[in-house]
């Protein structure tokens, strides 16, 4: 059973369950690192991304509209979420924030459950990648290939925005001091919008060109949420190259524990996070003293 | 008096759950459900210890729940084993010890990490419970078949079913748990756990171990979590493996959101709306399965607008509709010290550290000693090569412009920031590298800049957190002790308070102090530490002419039998109070001397002046 392509194939299954933890968490951390809000809804948006997704390729028969109309959505929904709720919460403590983020979860979740129902929905991955492609000694299925692909063109992208731009460069400024970027004339308040804007974006693309590889339901995103909460503490809060190196980490262990057996993919998981809290508490690439 | 005013709470409590079943069911309360609240709310008893008095919001207590629960269940099912309540109690203390290692990790970090890694282990327990325990646990089937328990007194035989004739049984120990869960939050322990939440940092300068501490609250609401566990098993008949899920530990944390955080009745409270909304959405509005979202939308809603739950809310409410102090002031289950002090006013002096006020004669030395100090951060030097020392029952004043590393060198000398290279000799002994807090318990600890106070607490409470580390030493398991009970607090935080001059404002929270009396409370704190040597950082800073000069005074009693280091930028009122000064200029020692040589001299005059060489502003330099 521990075949040398059983491996290969597995390490290509962390590689894509990985790259899809670094999209997902690095929203998460850049929210967290730019307006100090730990979005606990934010597995929610992961979900509502796919649900929207699905919406969409139901009308259309389109999967690139399909992921169109996931990204966007969220865009929307993070935007509005920011001006309603969260903008409210940034000078509450961290516990009341945890709270009113808990309770947007809940409600998504809920509220997709009402529409759609527990059970599970599927959308077919795009014809241009289905089937099977053959790797010279192993076959492996196409659409996950592809993933590996799309995700990281995603997080070159979301790379270019942050280090290559006039925004970006404002975001980093604003997780290095908020309150110097604040004094330096910058309008914080719209770049809070933005930025958290982009971070449910990046759940909501990751929602939907996850949708394929997995049953799309309601709870989709609970088990997502958890696992990112680990890729941010070993990779550091507030770093976007740590939520990618976390991510990949997290997503090998959980896929090379589930070909031994899958019981242990979170023991594991959970045994590499207090390794790094004990050697590391800051994370891997995190900053000392950033809590 | 004041004593049986708390007792009360205890009274009231059994009072309302004696006659919960004959009015409950009136309003539509099913006995199921009262039962499923006893145990939330017992459940919910640790946790608000936990995210209440300590601040600390863990989204993983299904952890311990399960546990429990399965420990119990599995005793009573797979095991054999007869006794129900013994099985509850070990399902407890497994569930503590389990606790106790999981406290260890998850306390490594604070704020969201905390909530994070608390969900990530919560989530781990789920999956071995699942998987690779699941031939203890039952897997994804639970355990059926734990029983109820039965009391043979030989002359009767009482045996507890179910419904109502559960109710008694699970009553019964939500009274004993909530009894237990008050003495701990009126007790020591719970008094510096709410100063944990309020202000770790300053709990730890006072002297307390914080971390030996929140690690207790952690173990505590495990305990609590794995006896309500066992209970949900018992209750049902079957341990379910849901006990484990996410969901629950957030359903906890709702529950006791919705109730009230840090009242303790607050999880029962929130509890009974949830349960109660719950069976009212499904079954009379036909809602199935959206009851959930409505009550997501509650919540949320409640979040935004009610900050402290609905017992918060009516707390407010009775403090707008009475504009009375006292409606503040229950924040807190402390009982004031003030009042009768009547019981056992033992007068023993306390057994730690508070002799240390009167100078120790057995050592002669300098008190202080710094050798090389040196403080680099990065690139920038912030003290270099300082040598300092400090004379037993000395005054001595720092001066020196903004800058000049005057606070960073109080930082090192506190233990708070390790200096980069350089020792520290206090009362003779090497302290470079110790913690802040073995430093305060040593003797030495310094009033801060910038305020650090214990914000929602009363001044008495503030000055009692000080005071027990002082006479308690940095960690001690009292948490079913009155504080009453402890030799030496009265007269000592009296004592303290009158040297500050607060004893008129005891029991106003500090929120609602003037500035003055912030500041002055915030010395009052160094002082209720009894300090061999007391370092105040800026006393006078922000104060108005008025303020300042009773704050001289004010220093000038305290220096009383004490050794103190005083910076400040008040030359006048330094110059008055100290017998030797110390200039610091960029990070080194200028001059040291007498407050006449220190105004005559050309290099302060240069530094503070800028070049211009003359005699200081008469101003500045006749001490008023």
């Amino acid at each position: 059973m521990l075949s040398w392509s059983n491996f290969v194939s597995q390490l290509f299954n962390g590689l894509a369950l990985g790259a899809l933890l670094a999209l997902i968490s690095s929203g998460l951390t850049i929210i967290y690192g730019t307006l100090g809000v730990l979005n606990l809804a934010h597995g929610a948006m992961f979900m509502l991304g796919g649900y929207a997704g699905y919406v969409a390729y139901q009308a259309t028969g389109s999967f690139i509209v399909a992921v169109i109309a996931g990204t966007l959505f969220l865009a929307i929904v993070g935007i509005v979420m920011e001006r309603v709720v969260i903008r409210h919460f940034y000078h509450r403590p961290h516990e009341d924030q945890l709270l009113v983020t808990f309770g947007l979860a809940i409600v998504f979740v809920e509220a997709v459950r009402f529409f759609f129902g527990s059970q599970t929905q599927s959308v077919p991955p795009p014809s241009l990648f289905t089937g099977i492609t053959s790797l010279g000694f192993m076959v492996y299925p196409t659409y996950r290939l592809a993933v590996v692909g799309i995700v990281a063109v995603a997080l070159v992208v979301l790379f270019i925005v942050l280090y290559r731009t006039r925004l970006g460069m404002i975001v980093r400024a604003g997780i290095e001091d908020s309150v110097m970027v604040d004094s330096l004339g910058i309008n914080v308040d719209r770049v809070f919008m933005i930025v958290f804007g982009i971070g449910a974006m990046a759940a909501g693309f990751a929602g939907i060109v996850n949708a394929p590889v997995v049953a799309l339901t309601p709870d989709v995103g609970e088990a997502i949420l958890v696992q990112t909460f680990v890729v941010v503490v070993i990779g550091g809060v507030g770093s976007f190259p740590g939520a990618v190196i976390g991510g990949i980490v997290a997503g090998e262990i959980i896929s090379l524990t589930s070909m031994i057996d899958p019981g242990y993919a979170y023991v594991m998981l959970f045994a590499a996070m207090t390794l790094v809290l004990m050697v590391r508490p800051q994370g891997l690439l995190g900053l000392r003293g950033r809590e | 008096m004041r004593a049986r005013g708390i007792l009360t709470v205890e009274v009231l409590t059994a009072i309302g759950l004696i006659i919960a079943p004959f009015v409950l069911p009136h309003l539509g309360f099913a006995p199921n459900t009262v039962n499923r609240i006893l145990v939330w709310g017992l459940f919910g008893l640790g946790f608000d210890i936990l995210f209440g008095y300590t601040g600390l919001l863990s989204f993983g207590q299904s952890a311990f729940y399960g546990t429990g629960g399965m420990v119990a269940a599995w005793l009573l099912t797979r095991a054999g084993f007869p006794n129900v309540v013994a099985a509850l109690f070990i399902g407890m203390i497994a569930s503590a010890a389990v606790g106790y290692v999981v406290g260890l990790v998850a306390l490594r970090r604070t704020g969201i990490y905390f909530a994070m890694i608390t969900v990530a282990i919560a989530e781990v327990f789920y999956f071995v419970e699942f998987n690779p325990l699941s031939a203890w646990t039952g897997g994804e089937n639970g355990l059926p078949g734990v029983p109820t328990p039965t009391f043979n007194f030989g002359f009767m035989k009482i045996h507890f079913t179910t419904g109502w004739g559960l109710y008694p049984f699970l009553a019964l120990c939500y009274f004993v748990g909530i009894v237990v869960a008050l003495r701990i939050v009126r007790s020591p322990v719970g008094v510096v756990l709410r100063a944990i939440r309020e202000n770790p940092l300053r709990a730890a300068a006072v002297g307390h171990n914080i971390h030996a501490y929140k690690l207790t609250a952690f173990v505590i609401a495990a305990a609590f979590a794995g006896f309500a566990g066992g209970l949900l098993g018992m209750m049902q008949g079957f341990m379910p493996p849901e006990a484990f899920t996410f969901d629950t530990s957030g359903q906890l944390v709702m529950q006791t959101a919705i109730g009230g955080r840090g009242t303790l009745f607050g999880p029962l409270l929130g509890a009974t709306v949830w349960l109660y909304l719950q069976d009212i959405l499904q079954s009379a509005f036909q809602l199935g399965a959206a009851w959930k979202l409505v009550l997501g939308l509650v919540f949320v809603l409640l979040v935004v607008f009610l900050r402290h739950g609905i017992i918060g809310g009516f707390k407010d409410l009775a403090y707008r509709l009475a504009h009375k102090r006292e409606a503040e002031e229950p924040q807190a289950y402390m009982p004031s010290l003030a009042d009768d002090g009547t019981g056992d006013a033992a007068p023993a002096p306390a057994t730690h550290r508070v002799a240390h006020a009167s100078a120790s004669p057995a050592y002669t030395g300098p008190i202080l000693q710094a050798m090389g100090l040196t403080k680099h951060y990065g690139g920038v030097i912030a003290n270099a090569d300082i040598d300092f020392s400090v004379n037993q029952g000395e005054l001595r004043g720092i001066i020196g412009p903004n800058g000049a590393g005057k606070t960073t060198f109080f930082k090192m000398l506190t233990c708070e920031v390790p200096p980069t290279s350089g020792r520290i000799v206090f009362e003779g002994r090497d302290i470079a590298g110790m913690s802040v807090t073995d430093v305060c318990q040593l003797g030495l600890t310094k009033s801060y800049q910038v305020n650090q106070l214990f914000n929602r607490l009363t001044v008495e409470e503030n000055i009692t957190i000080a005071a027990l580390a002082a006479i308690r030493g940095k960690f001690r398991l009292d948490m079913l002790k009155s504080l009453r009970k402890i030799p030496g607090l009265k007269e000592h935080v009296d004592r303290k308070l009158a040297l500050v001059n607060l004893t008129a404002r005891r029991r106003t929270p500090v929120a609602q102090l003037a500035y003055g009396e912030k500041r002055r409370l915030e010395v009052g704190l160094a002082l209720a530490s009894s300090p061999a040597l007391l370092l105040l950082d800026e006393p006078l800073a922000g104060m108005s002419p008025a303020e300042r000069v009773e704050t001289v005074k004010l220093l000038k009693s305290i220096a009383q039998g004490r050794t103190m280091i005083v910076i400040d930028h008040d030359m006048d009122a330094l110059f008055e109070l100290a017998e030797r000064i110390t200039v610091l200029q960029e990070g080194r020692v200028l001059v040291e001397g007498t407050p006449d040589e220190i105004k005559s001299n050309a290099k302060v005059q240069e530094a503070y002046l800028g070049g211009v060489h003359g005699v200081i502003d008469e101003h500045e330099a006749v001490p008023s």
